[in-house]
């Protein structure tokens, strides 16, 4: 298994100018993309809409042709909206890359079980779906050899990561708060891409 | 009595998109925009993108207008039933000039309407504080133009309700 914030610190060394969409655990303040990030500016997190990360990654993909755009979605959260799989290889951006990580509970909420985790296969769904290239490593030697070929491939690339799971138990109301809210986020995303935000 | 000449028709609605400089469609399907569906698909200044469930176009909507582009979401009145918590999270609460144009299932002038979908719509959109305005003729194609001026002017989603349609 991958170690999340090995996950996120990889991924965003090779971001270059993409915009990255992190949810949830790869979200996290402490040991998220927030922690690591190179590129604060491009960085859109998504922590309201639960399981949406990926329709909107797939709207920035669409609007911007010639950067790539990646998703760092939840497991739970995909399941909720397991049909974005379908919709987004069915519009067939090129520069769409949606990371999965996958560590088998909902982290998040305290760690409880995600219905049928032992037995999913996110390859064959994403297979399944449409996705035009799909990837999965367990552990972090394969997925730092393999994540040049994957982010060459032509999207919608599927890669799917197997990740340890982090859980956090500090009640709700004491956990640390990005300082950079949504709003700001969304504020500042366009600014950086050079488009306005009307 | 409704005639031919006082129902709407898709190309009235195509037209005010254009005039609006909508770039994107992001929809899925009802009989009452069922017609606009090969028109939308011949026009080239629209992109039409299919969702599988509605709450995924208000979140399709979002990455689109973040990445500079104009979309209108197009779904019927249970879509927005569906769409909920991506309405709270990616409209309003990220301040989206979004207008969504909602085939109004269930909609009759004549007295009350046995169609729950059609009971509850206005009442939901109200209780979020979205704005929304009714065409059902060609002549109210134009409230559209007003919906997309309400909504960059407030920030925030609009709601347009499609009562009927007629074909091409
Ligand atoms: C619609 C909705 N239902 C439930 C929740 C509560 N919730 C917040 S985080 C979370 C778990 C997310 O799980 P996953 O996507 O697997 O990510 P992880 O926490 O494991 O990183 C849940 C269920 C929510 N925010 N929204």
């Amino acid at each position: 298994m991958i170690n999340n914030t090995d996950a996120v610190k990889l991924i965003d060394s090779k971001r270059t100018d993409s915009v990255i969409v992190p949810t949830m655990n790869a979200n996290n303040v402490g040991f998220g993309l927030p922690s690591v990030t190179s590129n604060q500016d491009l960085d859109l997190p998504l922590s309201g809409a639960m399981g949406k990360a990926s329709n909107l990654g797939l709207g920035i993909a669409l609007a911007q042709p010639d950067r790539k755009v990646m998703v760092l979605d939840g497991d739970g959260s995909l399941l909720m909206n397991l049909g974005a799989m379908v919709t987004s290889a069915n519009k067939a951006p090129t520069n769409f890359y949606h990371f999965l990580f996958n560590n088998k509970v909902y982290a998040v909420t305290g760690g409880q079980p995600i219905p049928g985790s032992e037995c999913q296969d996110w390859e064959g769904m994403a297979k399944a779906a449409g996705y035009a290239a799909v990837f999965s490593y367990d552990n972090l030697e394969d997925f730092t050899t393999g994540i040049d070929e994957a982010l060459a491939a032509s999207g919608p690339v599927f890669i799917h990561l197997s990740i340890e799971p982090q859980i956090e138990n500090t009640p709700v109301q004491f956990r640390q708060r990005s300082p950079r809210t949504v709003k700001m986020a969304f504020d500042e995303v366009p600014a950086a891409l050079g488009v306005g935000s009307d | 009595m409704t005639t031919y000449d006082s129902v709407l028709h898709p190309p009235a609605i195509i037209a005010e998109l254009k005039k609006n400089n909508i770039t994107h469609v992001v929809w899925l399907p009802d009989s009452e925009t069922n017609f606009m569906y090969q028109l939308l698909n011949d026009e080239d200044s629209l992109d039409l993108v299919p969702v599988c469930r509605e709450g995924e176009t208000m979140a399709i909507a979002a990455g689109l207008w973040v990445g500079g582009k104009k979309p209108v979401v197009l779904i019927q009145n249970t879509g927005i039933f569906e769409s909920g918590d991506s309405i709270r999270g990616l409209g309003l609460d990220i301040n989206q000039p979004l207008v969504m144009l909602i085939g109004y299932r269930g909609w009759t002038r004549r007295g009350p309407t046995p169609d729950s979908a059609a009971r509850y719509i206005e009442p939901i959109l109200h209780t979020w504080g979205i704005n929304c305005y009714l065409i059902e003729t060609d002549d109210d194609a134009d409230r559209i133009s007003i919906a997309c001026e309400e909504a960059e002017r407030t920030q925030k989603p609009v709601g347009v309700l499609v009562g009927t349609e007629f074909g091409v």
